[in-house]
């Protein structure tokens, strides 16, 4: 019996403004406790929320990056309940008039270790998925104020007995609740999403995206049904999750247990579940039925939300070219494959770095001559140098400047080689001043020391041999010392070409140029 | 008691004395510690004073005087109503939830009379979070009525126009819900002015229900009424609800010399529903002498109708319950105010501190609140009282067609006695019928005295004006304590120190 998995995610990304959402304290992390909470955040008798419009524009922000409508007039709502961390007894929350409205995300999604399919079957062994792109639809984003934090550890009274601390920094801190609708059908899929919404968040500049610090946070609301069946599965609600590895382990143990839950006979409760990352398990929470009573109502201190065309114009103006767009951009005019564009644009980090290598202020990298990366399109008149050099720049970024990045644990914003240094590398190999493995030896010397290829590979003697005069030198001096090897080539051992090639390397101390030193190797031989 | 004594002077005499230095503020603030001191005990119109600080304002005050960097109101001693946050002072709201609260900041109001360099005499006593018209809810003890001690003096801000009533300050503050300021001033003797929603900053005043609590003045006359407005009125950034307007002198229409008739051409609306059943006779002879008083001076009198009018208490009992029950969810026992002595986990903790904490009144408001906005209720109760509430302010819209003030009386009765309506709550909130219909549409609204009825108690007049009309109401009610005196007269009892 085949089942059906159906995922919708409700995103919590803590919006990047330096002050809270209703109050002038500061949202910076890791604070002493109590440190940041003014007299609004710590309900004082008397105070009064004012709405920070950084929050507001950065939620305009998103909800145009997903080609949503923006309210030009929503509500904030009072939602009631006591938790020691809500100061207010209630939180400030948009309800029933949301900022954003209906919105959509392409995503792409990258089948997790060969176990999921597209239709949410499980791959047989020998099946290898496929990439694929999807669309998930947002059903709307909303702005509220996060509560504090209760502290339940070392905490003690001196007889011993264990205390609850809280700590209300966070409280008042402004997050953008993104709700998307049940369309992701694998733990993949919701995965991908996450991490699609996670790069556009980041790239738009509206939150640091900082999982660790909390500052974007998944909840996945799980059902699953029997394929083919229309209606949608009692749901449960896993909370609070801040990795993709436990929001993927967290899916796939809940999807299971629901499963085996049917399977057996037995029935699915709504409910309210936590995620124990320790044992990579799910735990009920509350039922629907202790599910509290909110009473939500407009709050009275705070006007409806105006927002005005104007302002949503000045804003959408203002907007970054976003990752779908580059991505699509990147395979059509720079002929791409798709695997790179993705690549390229996993964050906006990467992207600026790319377009800052290929920064078109400056003169072509490819100059005509040997394309040391052969390309399809290489010869094809006008388009083709400016997609001979993307080629390179994205094959040395992913390549060896990913690999240098990842062994040392840096992000691409962290690279100690600018675009521009190496820019001057490439063109270096493009214009066959350096073979492959002398451009490896400057990057080497960038990376650590830095300074210009060009004058790296002055200093160190890294220039190709790529004067034919001398390389037939080198090439006759070797036929007139080894003649039997000589021989042995001309009665067939085309083996012995290798031992030719080493030779010559070795002789032009590894400077000579692999292509032109085969064709006179290959002349001088037959 | 003599009206040169400077109790009986009015705020601009008050200045004019300080500036020409021939009283000095820690004089004045002395004289009414004094009668503080000897009067209040029977009063019980004060919660909290602090002689050391509010002689260190006087002090202050004199320095500010002597430099000739005085504004109207420096110098001058006034009473808060214990409602507004006042740095260093109990804040008590009348609750044992706050009885050891003390304000870290000032509300902006007190921080508007701070920086007019005025005096804070001390906090006054009121109905618990002002939630009443008696002043009987408070959990320190109601306060008297300074015209006979067995009757209340209405409320919220009983303590404050008591304490103006009976001279203990020059004039004090208040709060308006629902009729706090405008019923109180009635049952005292005084006048009172609930300035149109927005007008005066909330910040800083511990809320009821926040689309309706406005501040506003509490003075012996209009004239003194204008200047504390022009003082405590103005946009403030920290409270959203705060309009952003020019900035007005209140007085600019008392100021403008009038010969003759000086309010012809005024038309005053009559609302035919506030002279119906439940009025007490002797209010309605007064009322009607105070309006005829008027056509004296020029106005004319047109019937109006306000036909949603009867509905306003039963909206108000949804609307202001449901603001107040999440209003009052930050008095937990978690970070300040009351705490329970024992409890054995954190729901008993709350329940325990919640029940202990609030006194009855507050309890009952609380728990209608939470029922109307509970799921399955609200639309029935809270959205369909909205709705209502729509059509009382459009009833004022139209009779605004018609005339440029409304008249009537402020309470259906005089001042009754202490523990009279105790047990009923439904008749406690019928004493502000005349009233919650002016917070429901945010309109501006005052009382003043107008004679006086059964058992020599003090019958308010209402005045209800458009919206932002505050300076010709103002003007209105000046132009009628010109030819009347009911506004300088004082409780007999009151007098009797030197």
């Amino acid at each position: 019996m085949s089942w059906e998995i159906v995922i919708g995610l409700e995103i919590h990304t803590q919006l990047s403004t330096r002050s809270k959402i209703f109050s002038g304290a500061s949202t910076a992390f890791g604070a002493e406790p109590n440190t940041q909470a003014c007299a609004v955040d710590i309900a004082l008798p008397g105070v009064l929320p004012v709405l920070n419009k950084g929050a507001v524009e950065r939620a305009i922000k998103f909800g145009l990056a997903v080609g949503a409508h923006i309210a030009p007039r929503s509500v904030f709502a009072r939602k009631n309940y006591f938790y020691p961390d809500l100061p207010k007894g209630y939180q400030i929350s948009q309800f029933d008039q949301p900022v954003v409205g209906q919105g959509a995300l392409t995503i792409q999604v990258e089948p997790l270790s060969g176990a999921e399919k597209p239709d949410g079957k499980m791959a047989k062994p020998y099946e290898k998925a496929k990439p694929y792109e999807k669309i998930v639809r947002i059903t709307r984003a909303h702005l509220e104020e996060d509560a504090g934090k209760s502290l339940h550890e070392d905490f003690h009274d001196l007889a011993g007995n264990d205390l609850t601390g809280v700590d209300l920094n966070r409280a008042g801190t402004p997050l953008l609740e993104i709700v998307s609708e049940p369309d992701m059908r694998s733990a993949a899929e919701a995965v991908a999403y996450a991490k699609a919404m996670h790069t556009l968040v980041r790239w738009i500049d509206i939150c640091d995206g900082n999982m660790q610090e909390g500052s974007f946070r998944c909840d996945a609301n799980v059902s699953v049904r029997r394929m083919g069946e229309e209606k949608l599965g009692t749901r449960r609600e896993i909370k609070n999750l801040n990795s993709f590895k436990f929001l993927q382990q967290a899916i796939e143990y809940e999807a299971q247990w629901q499963i085996d839950t049917l399977e057996s006979g037995g029935k699915i409760q709504q409910a309210t579940v936590l995620f124990d990352a320790d044992k990579v398990e799910t735990r009920a929470m509350r039922s629907k039925e202790d599910a509290h009573d909110y009473r939500y109502f407009p709050d009275p201190d705070l006007l409806p939300l105006a927002i005005s065309d104007a302002w949503i114009a000045e804003i959408k103006a203002s907007l970054p070219e976003l990752p779908a767009a580059k991505r699509a951009r990147y395979v059509a005019d720079l002929g791409l494959s798709e695997y790179d564009a993705n690549a390229l644009t996993a964050s906006r980090e990467m992207a600026d770095f790319f377009e800052a290598m290929l920064n078109p202020s400056r003169p072509p990298l490819i100059r005509g001559g040997v394309d040391a990366t052969p390309s399809p399109d290489k010869g094809r008149a006008g388009e083709g140098f400016s997609r001979i050099e993307s080629k390179l720049c994205a094959n040395w970024l992913m390549g060896d400047v990913s690999a240098a990045l990842n062994r040392e644990d840096r992000s691409i914003a962290h690279c100690p080689i600018t675009p521009q240094q190496l820019s001057g590398m490439l063109q270096r190999i493009a214009d066959d001043t350096i073979s492959n493995a002398g451009a490896k030896e400057v990057f080497k010397i960038l990376w650590s020391e830095g300074g210009s290829a060009d004058a790296i590979i002055e200093a160190k003697g890294l220039k190709q041999v790529s004067d034919v005069g001398a390389l037939e030198k080198i090439v006759d001096e070797m036929i007139a010392a080894n003649p039997a090897q000589v021989a042995e080539y001309r009665s067939g051992k085309e083996k012995v070409f290798g031992f030719f090639v080493g030779l010559a390397m070795k002789a032009s101390k590894g400077r000579a140029n692999p292509s032109q030193l085969n064709e006179v190797l290959k002349r001088k031989l037959a | 008691m003599s009206n040169q004594s400077p109790i009986n002077f009015s705020l601009r005499q008050l200045g004019d004395a300080l500036r020409a230095k021939k009283i000095s503020s820690v004089e004045l603030t002395q004289v009414y510690l004094e009668r503080i001191a000897t009067l209040n005990p029977a009063l019980n119109a004060y919660l909290t004073l602090n002689a050391e600080m509010s002689l260190a304002q006087a002090r202050n005050a004199d320095a500010l005087l002597a430099q000739n960097k005085s504004s109207p109101l420096t110098g001058i001693p006034f009473a808060q109503k214990d409602i507004f946050c006042a740095k260093g002072w109990r804040t008590t709201c009348g609750s044992k939830m706050l009885e050891n609260f003390i304000a870290p900041y000032d509300a902006h109001v007190i921080q508007q009379f701070n920086e007019a360099g005025a005096v804070n005499l001390g906090k006054t006593n009121m109905d618990e979070f002002a939630m009443g018209s008696s002043n009987e809810t408070s959990y320190f003890g109601a306060v008297k009525n300074p015209w006979n001690h067995q009757a209340v003096p209405g409320g919220s801000s009983g303590g404050s126009a008591a304490a103006v009533a009976a001279r203990l300050c020059a004039a004090a503050t208040g709060t308006d819900t629902g009729g706090s300021i405008r019923q109180p001033a009635a049952l005292c003797g005084i006048s009172g002015i609930k300035p149109t929603y927005g007008v005066v900053s909330r910040y800083g005043m511990i809320a009821f229900a926040s689309s309706l609590d406005q501040a506003g003045p509490m003075a012996r006359s209009a004239e003194d009424l204008a200047m504390m407005l022009n003082t405590m009125a103005g946009f403030d950034e920290r409270d959203s609800t705060s309009l952003q307007r020019p900035t007005e002198d209140y007085l600019r229409d008392i100021d403008t010399p009038a010969a003759g008739k000086p309010l012809s051409g005024l038309r005053i609306g009559l609302p035919k529903e506030f002279f119906a059943e439940g009025l007490s006779e002797d209010v309605t002879q007064a009322v009607a002498a105070a309006i005829a008083e008027y056509q004296k001076l020029g106005a004319s009198v047109v019937n109006i109708s306000l036909p949603n009018s009867k509905l306003s208490i039963p909206v108000y009992y949804v609307l202001a319950p449901a603001e107040a029950s999440s209003n009052l969810s930050r008095f937990d026992g978690v970070r300040y105010g009351y705490r329970a002595k024992e409890y054995i986990d954190l729901t008993d903790m709350y329940e325990k501190s919640r029940a202990q904490g609030f006194g009855a009144e507050v309890k009952r408001r609380i728990m209608i609140g939470t029922y109307v906005l509970s799921h399955g209720y609200y639309d029935a109760y809270y959205v369909q009282a909205q709705k209502i509430r729509r059509l009382i302010a459009q009833d004022f819209e139209e009779a605004f067609r018609h005339c440029d003030v409304i008249m009537g009386p402020t309470a259906p009765s005089t001042a009754f006695n202490l523990g009279e309506k105790g047990d009923d709550p439904v008749q406690m909130y019928l004493s502000d019928i005349y009233t919650i219909a002016v917070n429901l549409a945010g309109l501006p609204g005052m009382s003043i005295p107008a004679g006086f009825g059964k058992n020599n108690l003090p019958v308010g007049l209402q005045i209800i004006g458009n919206y932002f009309a505050e300076a010709q109401m103002l003007n209105v009610a000046h132009r009628y304590q010109q030819v009347t005196d009911w506004h300088t007269r004082m409780p007999q009892s009151m007098g009797a120190l030197k």
